[in-house]
């Protein structure tokens, strides 16, 4: 595939991301944090914020089945999230993870489970775009391009 | 009821007294009193209406009983004056007995007298004149010999003829005549009584006449309408001043009824604090008001019966009067022919049975008898039987040639036939009783013996046994047909005694003489005579047999419910007759009584609803009052609520805002070139003005609360309006922004009168708060164009209006007296009102007592809208705005004027405006500061830039035609020590600087300033070509010419350098003139002080700061530590990052190895917090150690103090954690993730632009207080939140100093004192 064409299709992708509310501007700000003497740096982050995320939402899981739920190492564990995603601008897991610790203060066992499958759909959703997006961006570079840079405001 | 009243209001005195009584303590009760002697007026008119109403109510009930009781003293009175007629009825009757006894004797005497003349006189005329005549004679004389009779004869015929007079009078007169009589009765002659007696009878029956005629019936008619009348008016009375009442107290101001009520509500719940004491007495009027509405239906169904009662009695009585009085009337004329009767019975036995022969016979008697039938006007005949003895029946016959006939049935009133000749001769009896004599009407009874009837059987032998007048019971006359009664008496031939038996009369018996009486023609006469025939009508009855009464007289019986039964006595033991009176007519409804009881219970009733209504309405104001009182426990609660959350909020307010004040202060501190240093001195009064416009909403309370002190500081009037200017011109030019193409054009400009001092003492934050508030007004009603326009000039200036100094006073003084030259002189050229007006009302302006102050009289005028003469009175109330409706075109509060006029007032001063719709308004206010004593170092101090010195002595030509906007701008230029020439166009400044003036003195002018609507370019180049001309001069260079300023509202963005580019211009003065502006201005054009400043752009960006700086990052995730370090080695530093508290505090042990430390906050184990604690103390430790020497520096890297920057990695930025982070050490904040400008700011504290290690004064700053205070100027470097620290950390020593943001001249006077 043509270059260009590959590069404007990222582009696109990229755009589509934010615009469904996937990512934000801190995204962006990773990216701009990207450079020669720190190549992969966003995947690298990326990758971190999701092995991080997947033990996170075991945890949470896990706790919210015992017994007696300490809300408290919830709202923590959410808490860890809600700090991952925004750092990676993962908008909408971060949005989620905002509902929870809400939800957390309300000590609500149904309600934080429904909250936590949403904040798992998210969380799913944000990394199989992350990836596709990853993917893409390496087919870029394959093909010998340069990831295109998006505005922020874009 | 009445004293049901007094309760009731006894109740409502002691509520009104209770409270007073007591000594109240609380701010409640003080209140209370106060609203009781506010409202004391009302209560009084209340307590009036109240007493009025009681007057009323018991007045009138007392007077309808009064009515009452006076009707029935009065009917007492009226029924008096019956009695003595009552009386001399019977008077008389007992009279007329006496005279018929005396008759009776006189016939007698007349009968056995033997006196020739009295024979002579019956010989010669015949016994009838005879008898007339004898009476005659005997008369004149009797009267000859007593004149003293014949003159109370004529009193009686006179008083007789006093119809008018009162019966009683009549009566009692008749009475004392009478006593009279019987007194002098032994005197008298027969004659003479029978003559008063006949006058009596005659009398009484004149007055009887009278009497109903002229009394009775009026009296009852009198009393009844009258009655009717008095009533009718009590009760109207008694309704209308119910309504009054009732109006009065519904229409009496309701509110301030209510209120009154309440309040006394109020003081009484306050007082027994107890809901169920005024609950229970609710109760206890309710069952009064029940009770009282009872007896008051009681007392009107009482009044009711009663009065119906009385009027039925009365009734009665009327009736029983005119009853009473017909009987004895009826009783007395039967009596009087009776008497005749008798007397005739003895004529016939002295003239028939006494002579030999008989003096009468048919002929004689029946003439007799017919002449004198006068006298017996009831009776319908007489006739006279002689008592014959069967043996002597013969004789009898043949003597009187006729058979003694026999009636011809046992029933008389058969008899139809009139010829006795055809009637049967007698049955053979022991005696017989021939008529022989009878009188005309009656001779066809002549020859019928008597004995054959058997009624008259009777009649006669009960008569010859009594000896008295008999009657038989009533029977149908013959002729008439009516009913009658035959009255017999028997003639004996000797004079019996009146004891003696019945044997000896019947031996006596010789004959019987009997009369028929016309009961009915009697009766009807009768009732003829007397009044009030109409009104009864009257039955008589014969009742000899009880069961079987027989009617005499009347019609049929109506029954009307009311009957009277008299006795009728007609001298016949045996015989019982009696009078039965009705009314004709039913008794009328008693209107009085129902009309009265009526009213009495619509009174009640009315009465009953007002106490009803009264006590709901207590009710329900007691609710209300209660509701109210629990309002207001939330109301005050809400209030604290409000105070504390202002507190609050101020609070919070004002710790960031300090923080932007200590950046812009340290902004200031670094070289700025002049528009720099205005920007952000702007922004730094601005931010100043927010807090201070905070405080001024803390202030309305305070002022409200009389809390507010002013202060007592020297300051300088000019700077603090330039501070307003300047604040405002920033203002509007945003406005300008805003708003687009249509530029707001407002012209503002501070004038000062060069007599006002520049340095006053007082409270400069007040005053700047009254100018600003005034200005603000000003600009926000002026639309467009125009100008606000603010002046100062000492009170004395004003005073005398002849005689006006300065410039800009005359100018407002001409333009009021000049009116078509109006808009020339004011600033921008638009009509003004009158300023003068103003201040025409203050009072305390022309008082100059005190020498020590001085009384600033300070004008802000504009050219606004207006206000409205309607809202002119309400103008200064707290959030009072002209148009209050939402869609009003400017907004704001409306609190500025309100606080101004407290302000002002709290200074002792005054304030006052005037205004015209679409001209606009001038408000002006005068207050008195203290002098102030120029000291050397003041006067250094005063002069607001050092380089103000440098302009002294410069002279300036300013060109403008609006004379005021040129004093204007000398005043100010003036301050900077600028010598000012004014020109009003360029054509003069021409000739004023034409060379014929002299060219030295010209060339000494160093600028020009001109107006730009002055401005005309090519006049304005051939004043520069003479500048130039001048040039050419030997002397003077072309570049000396006159640095020439334009003077401008506002410039487009294009203008200013297309007259930057034709070179004449050297630079645009935007106006408002400020000090600051001219002096940076003039310093630039004039060359001096000109500073290279370097460009400071670039240093924003944080990577300049954060080269090659060793920074640690405490994080627990993973992520946001990749991504913060990433970040931060992107900007250059060096970062190690740390997961957790507990590492970080392991790396940050003096001497430390990093320049910064970015901490997260929440980790587990160790918190940010926490960890920075730790940090800080251990620091503490070491410095003291090295101070006390413990420890020396050298081993801790020649650093006498350490303090490492830590600041908080945050997602959250709100002001608690703010707070808590500074509280545990830290130094400031940056958001997470990392925002640029933020993280600049942030570091920017810290880090030197020029990069060189953290600044070691900055952690002597944080710890040792001593050495702060000889570092004041380092200090203020530092900043917001520096500032902010040693507030905390000095609060109570010099906490008040800093809030303000005057922060620096606090500590350059305790630098300067320490």
């Amino acid at each position: 595939m043509d270059v260009v064409q590959l590069q404007s299709r990222l582009s696109e992708y990229l755009k589509s991301l934010f615009n469904d509310g996937t990512l934000d501007g801190q995204f962006l700000q990773l990216q701009q944090l990207q450079d020669e003497s720190n190549p992969d740096f966003v995947v690298e982050v990326v990758t971190l914020f999701f092995s991080d995320s997947e033990k996170l939402l075991d945890d949470l899981s896990s706790s919210l089945e015992q017994p007696n739920v300490d809300f408290r190492k919830v709202d923590a564990y959410v808490h860890q999230l809600k700090g991952s995603s925004s750092s990676i601008g993962a908008q909408r897991v971060k949005n989620a993870c905002i509902a929870f610790r809400g939800l957390c203060e309300e000590q609500s066992i149904p309600a934080c489970l429904r909250c936590l499958q949403l904040v798992k759909q998210e969380y799913l959703y944000a990394k199989n775009k992350l990836e596709t997006l990853f993917k893409l961006e390496k087919q870029v570079v394959a093909a010998g391009g340069s990831i295109p840079s998006l505005d922020a405001g874009s | 009821m009445i004293i049901q009243f007094g309760s009731v209001e006894m109740h409502l005195n002691c509520t009104l007294r209770g409270p007073d009584g007591r000594s109240c303590s609380g701010s409640r009760m003080n209140r209370g009193k106060e609203m009781v002697r506010r409202m004391g007026m009302g209560q009084r008119k209340r307590k009036a209406v109240y007493l009025l109403f009681l007057f009323v109510v018991s007045g009138m009930i007392m007077g309808l009983f009064a009515g009452f009781s006076f009707k029935k003293v009065f009917m007492v009175e009226n029924t008096d004056p019956c009695k003595p007629c009552e009386e001399s009825a019977h008077l008389w009757v007992e009279h007329l007995n006496v005279s018929k006894i005396e008759l009776h004797a006189l016939a007698s005497f007349f009968s056995e007298s033997k006196q020739a003349a009295s024979i002579q006189c019956t010989k010669e005329t015949g016994p009838e004149e005879a008898l007339v005549n004898g009476f005659a004679c005997f008369l004149k004389v009797e009267f000859s010999k007593f004149p003293n009779i014949v003159n109370q004869y004529t009193i009686l015929k006179e008083v007789a003829s006093w119809k008018d007079q009162c019966p009683a009078r009549n009566s009692s007169i008749l009475w004392t005549d009478s006593s009279l009589f019987s007194v002098d009765e032994e005197t008298l002659d027969f004659s003479a009584l029978s003559l008063q007696s006949a006058f009596n009878q005659h009398f009484q029956q004149e007055s009887s006449e009278m009497n109903p005629q002229g009394s009775q019936p009026n009296y009852f008619c009198w009393t009844l309408s009258s009655c009717l009348v008095l009533e009718c008016r009590w009760v109207v009375v008694g309704i209308a001043a119910s309504f009054i009442v009732l109006a009065i107290s519904w229409m009496s101001p309701r509110g301030q009824g209510l209120k009154a009520i309440s309040l006394v509500l109020l003081q009484h719940w306050q007082q027994n604090h107890l809901r169920n004491s005024t609950r229970s007495a609710g109760n206890w009027q309710r069952k009064l008001l029940v009770a009282f509405v009872l007896s008051g239906k009681l007392t009107s169904g009482w009044l009711l019966w009663h009065l119906n009662e009385k009027a039925n009695l009365r009734r009665e009585e009327t009736l029983a009067n005119m009853c009473d009085e017909r009987a004895s009337m009826l009783q007395d004329q039967f009596n009087v022919s009776m008497n005749h009767v008798h007397a005739l019975a003895i004529l016939v036995s002295t003239f028939h049975h006494g002579k030999h022969p008989s003096a009468i016979d048919q002929k004689t008697f029946g003439e007799y008898t017919e002449r004198t039938a006068f006298d017996r006007p009831l009776t319908s005949g007489v006739a006279y039987a002689v008592k014959v003895p069967h043996s002597a029946r013969e004789e009898f016959e043949k003597h009187h040639g006729w058979r003694i006939k026999k009636m011809e049935t046992e029933d008389q009133s058969l008899v139809k036939d009139n010829i006795p000749e055809k009637l049967d001769p007698a049955p053979v009896q022991d005696e017989y009783a021939p008529v022989v004599f009878a009188q005309e009407t009656v001779s066809h009874i002549i020859s019928v013996d008597m004995m054959s009837g058997k009624e008259d059987r009777e009649n006669i032998l009960r008569a010859r046994a009594s000896g008295k007048a008999v009657l038989t019971s009533p029977f149908k006359l013959l002729k008439s047909n009516h009913l009658g009664v035959v009255l017999t008496f028997s003639v004996y031939d000797v004079d019996l005694s009146p004891d003696s038996t019945p044997e000896q009369r019947i031996e006596a018996t010789v004959g019987y003489l009997g009369a028929s009486y016309d009961v009915p023609s009697l009766v009807e006469k009768l009732l003829h005579q007397l009044a009030g025939k109409q009104m009864i009508s009257v039955n008589v009855y014969d009742t000899t047999n009880g069961s079987e009464p027989i009617t005499m007289y009347g019609t049929g019986v109506i029954d009307t419910g009311l009957v009277h039964i008299s006795n009728l006595d007609f001298g016949d033991p045996l015989r019982k007759h009696e009078m039965h009176c009705r009314f004709k007519q039913k008794p009328p409804f008693p209107w009085t009584p129902v009309s009265a009881s009526f009213a009495v219970l619509v009174i009640t009733l009315l009465v009953g609803h007002i106490f009803h209504a009264a006590i709901n309405r207590i009710a329900k104001v007691e609710e209300d009052c209660h509701a109210m009182m629990e309002l207001k426990i939330r109301a005050e609660a809400a209030d604290v609520a409000k105070s504390q959350f202002l507190a609050t909020v101020s609070h919070e307010i004002r710790t960031p805002m300090n923080g932007v004040l200590g950046m812009l202060q340290m902004l200031m501190d670094t070289e700025l070139d002049p528009n720099q240093q205005d920007y952000a001195k702007t922004a730094h009064d601005s931010g100043n003005n927010l807090i201070w416009l905070i405080n001024q909403v803390l202030d309305q309370a305070k002022i409200e609360s009389g809390r507010l002190e002013l202060e007592k500081v020297p300051f300088d009037l000019c700077s603090v309006l330039d501070n307003v200017l300047s604040l405002f011109s920033g203002r509007s030019n945003e406005k300008q922004a805003e708003s687009g193409i249509k530029t707001k054009e407002i012209e503002m400009a501070v004038y000062v009168s060069d007599k006002v001092p520049q340095v006053v003492t007082g409270d400069p934050g007040r005053f700047q708060q009254i100018v600003t508030n005034l200005m603000g007004n000003a600009i926000k009603f002026t639309n467009d164009k125009g100008h606000v326009f603010v002046t100062v000039h000492l009170a004395d200036e004003v005073q005398n209006r002849t005689n006006v100094k300065d410039p800009v006073l005359r100018h407002s003084l001409n333009m009021v007296e000049d009116t078509s030259d109006a808009t020339s002189n004011t600033l921008s050229g638009f009509r003004v009102v009158d300023r003068w007006k103003s201040w025409e009302k203050f009072e305390k302006l022309n008082d100059t007592s005190e020498p020590e102050s001085v009384w600033v009289l300070v004008t802000v005028e504009d050219t606004g809208v207006g206000i409205p003469l309607s809202a002119q009175n309400r103008i200064f109330t707290p959030f009072m705005q002209v148009d209050s409706s939402t869609s009003r075109t400017y907004g704001g509060t409306g609190i500025g004027l309100s606080i101004s006029k407290c302000l002002v007032d709290l200074m002792h001063g005054e304030i006052g405006f005037v205004s015209e719709c679409g001209i606009g308004s001038t408000f002006s206010f005068a207050v008195p500061f203290g002098k102030y004593q120029m000291h050397p170092e003041d006067s250094k101090r005063q002069s607001y830039e050092p380089n103000v010195v440098e302009f002294k002595g410069i002279k300036a030509l300013v060109i403008d035609r609006r004379s005021t906007r040129a004093e204007v701008t000398r005043c100010h230029l003036q301050r900077l020590g600028v010598l000012v020439d004014v020109v009003p166009s360029l054509q003069s400044a021409k000739t004023y600087i034409s060379p014929s003036c002299g060219s030295r003195e010209f060339c000494s002018y160093a600028m020009v300033l001109i107006d730009k609507d002055d401005w005309e370019r090519e006049c304005f180049l051939g004043l520069v070509s003479l500048f130039l001309n001048n040039g050419d001069d030997s002397r003077i260079k072309v570049s000396f010419r006159p640095k020439v300023f334009l003077l401008a509202t506002t410039i487009d963005n294009h203008e200013l350098p297309e007259l930057k580019s034709i070179g004449f211009i050297d630079n645009v003065l935007i106006k408002p003139l400020r000090l600051s502006v001219l002096a940076s201005c003039f310093q630039e054009a004039l060359g001096h002080g000109q500073k290279k400043f370097a460009d400071r752009k670039k240093v924003s960006n944080p990577g300049t700061l954060l080269k090659e700086k060793r920074i640690l990052v405490v994080d627990d995730n993973l992520i946001n530590r990749r991504v913060a370090e990433g970040a931060l080695k992107k900007y250059g530093a060096i970062v190690t990052c740390v997961g957790s508290g507990k590492d970080a505090l392991r790396l940050l042990h003096p001497p430390h190895d990093f320049d910064a430390c970015f901490m997260d906050l929440r980790m587990p184990e160790m918190d940010g917090f926490e960890a920075t604690r730790r940090v800080r103390q251990l620091e503490e430790e070491i410095n003291s150690k090295i101070k006390s020497g413990e420890a020396s520096a050298e081993t801790f890297g020649n650093v006498v103090l350490w303090h490492v920057p830590m600041l908080a990695m945050t997602a959250d930025v709100i002001q608690a954690t703010n707070e808590e982070c500074l509280k545990c050490g830290m130094d400031g904040y940056v958001s997470k993730p990392f925002e640029e400008q933020q993280l600049y700011s942030a570091v920017a504290q810290f880090f030197d632009a020029t990069g060189k290690g953290s600044n070691p004064q900055f952690a002597v700053l944080w710890n040792v207080a001593d050495i702060v205070l000889l570092l004041p100027r380092d200090l203020t470097r530092f900043g917001g939140l520096v500032i902010l620290r040693l507030n905390k950390k000095f609060g109570g020593w010099w906490g008040e100093g800093i809030h303000m943001g005057r922060t620096s001249c606090v500590m350059n006077k305790q630098a300067g004192e320490s």
